[in-house]
């Protein structure tokens, strides 16, 4: 009862935030409604017994992106531009797409239906074998670390290419220049 | 009682929510979204015991406590400086 108590006003104070960022223009002011909205997130997945989850979310959302958006903010100015086009057509498109994704759910299963198709295929392998095989007490863990450890790894290539990629676009090369002056005089 | 305690952090949190979007300066966003990061660490903490495992729930939540202030540095950074680089601006450097 607390629970979702808890749960239901966090979503709410989720959808505030989410919607100030959409009508403030000041986009100083929006970076830090992100990083708000990561917050809030990572408490809505802590209640949600997803802690890596929430761990990733507060991590990411409020250290990393927060940083990579306020740099972003430095080179391009911090004022949002007027759009230059009405936004109905794009709104109807968003709507009707949302619709039809709101449409494909209901044939989905329930939300932690556990006769749920993916929850009979190979997750009473892991939840029996795992703290034996692995060692690791926490399923998802060693389901990332150790079953999965390959494609964890390759996704940390892919995250590592892509934070080297942004690091280059935002200049860090800048940073050689006060050393460069020393040696000229 | 840990049920008053979460729920006195709800409302703090729903203020500090409110003066972040009304807020006139950034530095009142700033101050807000620092509040809302304290209350996340304290509402962590106070979740564990609602739940039952304080010991995990708290180790989570120093963790947060640990890197919440990197997002209000940053944001300190670039008001302060315009940029969140180098101590030196582009065009400073261009000049010389």
């Amino acid at each position: 009862m607390l629970i979702e108590t808890i749960n239901i006003v966090l979503l709410g104070m989720l959808a505030l935030t989410a919607l100030a960022a959409v009508r403030l223009h000041d986009l100083f002011a929006v970076t830090i409604m992100f990083g708000i909205y990561s917050l809030l997130a990572a408490v809505v997945f802590v209640v949600l017994d997803a802690v890596d989850v929430a761990f990733t979310e507060a991590a990411v959302g409020v250290g990393i992106s927060t940083v990579l958006m306020l740099a972003t903010i430095g080179l391009v100015g911090r004022h949002e531009q007027r759009p230059v086009h009405r936004p109905l057509l794009p709104l109807l498109v968003v709507a009707v797409t949302g619709a039809a994704l709101v449409y494909g759910t209901l044939d989905m299963p329930f939300f932690a239906d556990p006769a749920a198709p993916v929850h009979q295929h190979v997750v009473p392998y892991y939840l029996g074998k795992s703290p034996e095989q692995t060692g690791i007490p926490n399923v998802v863990t060693s389901i990332l670390a150790s079953y999965r450890g390959y494609d964890t790894l390759g996704e940390l290539a892919v995250i590592f290419t892509a934070g080297v990629g942004v690091l280059a676009l935002l200049g860090l090369r800048r940073r050689k220049r006060p050393s460069k002056e020393h040696p000229t005089p | 009682m840990f049920t008053l305690t979460g729920i006195a952090l709800l409302v703090t949190m729903v203020l500090a929510l409110i003066r972040a979007i009304k807020g006139p300066t950034v530095y009142d966003r700033i101050l807000a979204s620092n509040a809302v990061g304290t209350k996340t660490v304290l509402m962590i903490a106070v979740l564990g015991f609602i739940v039952g495992e304080p010991d995990l729930y708290i180790d989570i939540a120093l963790m947060y406590a640990l890197i919440g202030f990197i997002g209000t540095v940053a944001v300190l950074k670039v008001s302060e400086f315009g940029d969140l680089g180098q101590a030196q601006s582009p065009r400073d450097g261009d000049k010389s």
